[in-house]
């Protein structure tokens, strides 16, 4: 599944606000982006941790919300047309030998870019890993915390554990094809849609699937192929055949394989200077909660003002011969035309 | 002030004085009592706050709101004593609380 390579001048490593404002300093300059996330919207930690809640520290909005702030970030840069790649997760990055980066995501994607923005917050959202032991063994074979291709559960004893709408949204996608099909939960009460439950419930009403109210226990198998696991319910502790686990649990911040950049770490936080954001490679810069320099805030406008500077710096980069003008978006004809003003 | 006890999984007691109005999970915070990640800071969107109520003040303390109980999906080894620790506030009432935590917030 190699699509063909796609080029531009920056790619962005998240969509959260700082990733999100740094196109419109680099869109002033001219320079096209492309941005990426693992999460399937964009906003990082305003919109997945706190999106209705207040934020006070922004300048010149007394008051705005996590979620208004992602939304007019979103509208102030829709002249520079952004191009967003949701629930992608970069792996690798890789310098070539004329300087470019080859930045790849984990379906194989591959951007070719001179300019690679580390705009990663606190890292990536991952799916919650349930506390239990040796489920690592059984990842990517037996244990799924998504489900990529429907074909891997054909066939299978699949057990759903979740209440939300992913779990019973898989539940009724995959049901039709899997051997057997168990949804796994801790209370009679689903967060999900309705009409989904409704469903749900209809199928073990009639003997198509079973529903289990309990959480989950212990995993056995061989190598890494997953047989059974137990299900802890109030009164006693079941076991049950099951090839296939997809466990929902929500997402949480892991750093992931930013720290496999080859890049200078302090404290899991990538080191920059503080002229232009630059990372220990050239041509890498990182901007926002992710990187570290002396005096570092991890506050959003913080992180707007690093979004300026290393937009000049990467200019510098990809037109060293041309002359940056400075200029005010209040008074400049040519940056009022490159935002549509008219 | 009021007194608040955690105790983590692995036995470990640590002993807080803790403003009235602060929640549980900023008192564990501020006392840097490990265990407790809260990872959305208090905004009820993470449950990686979760901790268990001790048996004797359970009543007291009350149940989870449905957003809370909604929440608490996310957590692991949920028991009837779980609770998300930033929506427990403290007040007099609390005085000589004991809050278990538990082994993994995953
Ligand atoms: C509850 C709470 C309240 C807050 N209140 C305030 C406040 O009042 N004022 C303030 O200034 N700040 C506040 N903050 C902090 C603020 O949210 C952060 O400073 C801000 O979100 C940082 O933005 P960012 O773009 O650097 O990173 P993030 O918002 O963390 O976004 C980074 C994005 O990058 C993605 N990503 C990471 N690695 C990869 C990868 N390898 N591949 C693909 N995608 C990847 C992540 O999925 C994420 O979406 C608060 C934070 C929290 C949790
Ligand atoms: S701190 Fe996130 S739910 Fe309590």
């Amino acid at each position: 599944m190699s699509n063909p390579e796609i080029q531009t001048d920056v790619v962005i490593i998240g969509a959260g606000p700082i990733g999100l404002f740094a196109v419109f300093e680099l869109g002033l300059l001219d320079l096209k982006c492309h941005l990426i996330d693992i999460l399937d919207r964009p906003g990082g930690q305003c919109a997945e941790l706190y999106p209705q809640k207040p934020i006070y520290d922004i300048p010149g909005f007394p008051v705005i919300s996590g979620q208004e702030l992602t939304d007019n970030l979103m509208k102030q840069i829709e002249p520079f047309d952004p191009q967003f790649h949701f629930s992608r997760m970069i792996e690798n990055i890789e310098k070539t030998e004329d300087g470019d980066f080859l930045v790849t995501d984990d379906e194989g994607q591959v951007f070719k870019c001179r300019i690679v923005v580390i705009a990663a917050g606190g890292g990536s959202f991952q799916p919650k890993r349930p506390p239990v032991a040796d489920i690592e063994v059984f990842e990517g074979s037996s244990v799924f915390y998504a489900v990529r291709r429907m074909e891997e559960f054909a066939d299978h004893d699949v057990v759903i554990v979740g209440g939300g709408d992913s779990a019973l949204d898989w539940v009724l996608s995959l049901q039709p094809i899997v051997r057997s099909m168990t949804l796994v939960h801790r209370r009679d009460n689903f967060r999900a849609a309705p009409a989904s439950v409704g469903k749900m419930k209809a199928l073990v009403d009639q003997g198509k699937m079973q529903l289990i109210l309990g959480q989950i226990g212990e995993l056995s198998g061989e190598g890494a192929n997953l047989t059974s696991m137990s299900i802890k319910t109030s009164e006693e502790e079941i076991n049950i055949p099951v090839t296939r686990l997809l466990p929902f649990f929500g997402l949480t911040m892991k750093l992931g394989p930013v720290a496999d950049w080859g890049l200078e770490l302090n404290d899991n936080l990538i080191s920059v200077d503080t002229e232009k954001f630059e990372s220990s490679v050239p041509g890498i810069f990182a901007i926002g909660d992710i990187n570290h320099y002396p005096g570092k805030l991890k506050l959003i406008l913080s992180g707007f003002h690093e979004a300026a500077l290393m937009s000049q710096a990467a200019k510098k980069i990809i037109a060293p011969d041309e002359r940056i003008i400075f200029q005010y978006t209040t008074s400049s004809t040519k940056l009022q035309k490159k935002l549509g003003v008219k | 002030m009021t007194k608040i006890t955690f105790v983590e999984a692995n036995g470990t007691i640590h002993e807080t004085d803790v403003e009235n109005g602060t929640s549980v999970m900023e008192a564990a915070i501020q006392n840097s009592v490990p265990g407790i990640t809260a990872e959305c800071g208090g905004a009820c969107t993470c449950a990686t706050c979760h901790v268990y109520v001790d048996e004797k003040w359970r009543e007291k303390v009350g149940a989870p709101s449905d957003m809370e109980e909604d929440m608490l999906d996310f957590a692991f080894e949920v028991k009837p004593s779980s609770r998300l620790s930033c929506q427990i506030l403290v007040n007099d009432d609390f005085d000589g609380l004991v809050i278990k935590i538990p082994e993994q917030q995953g």
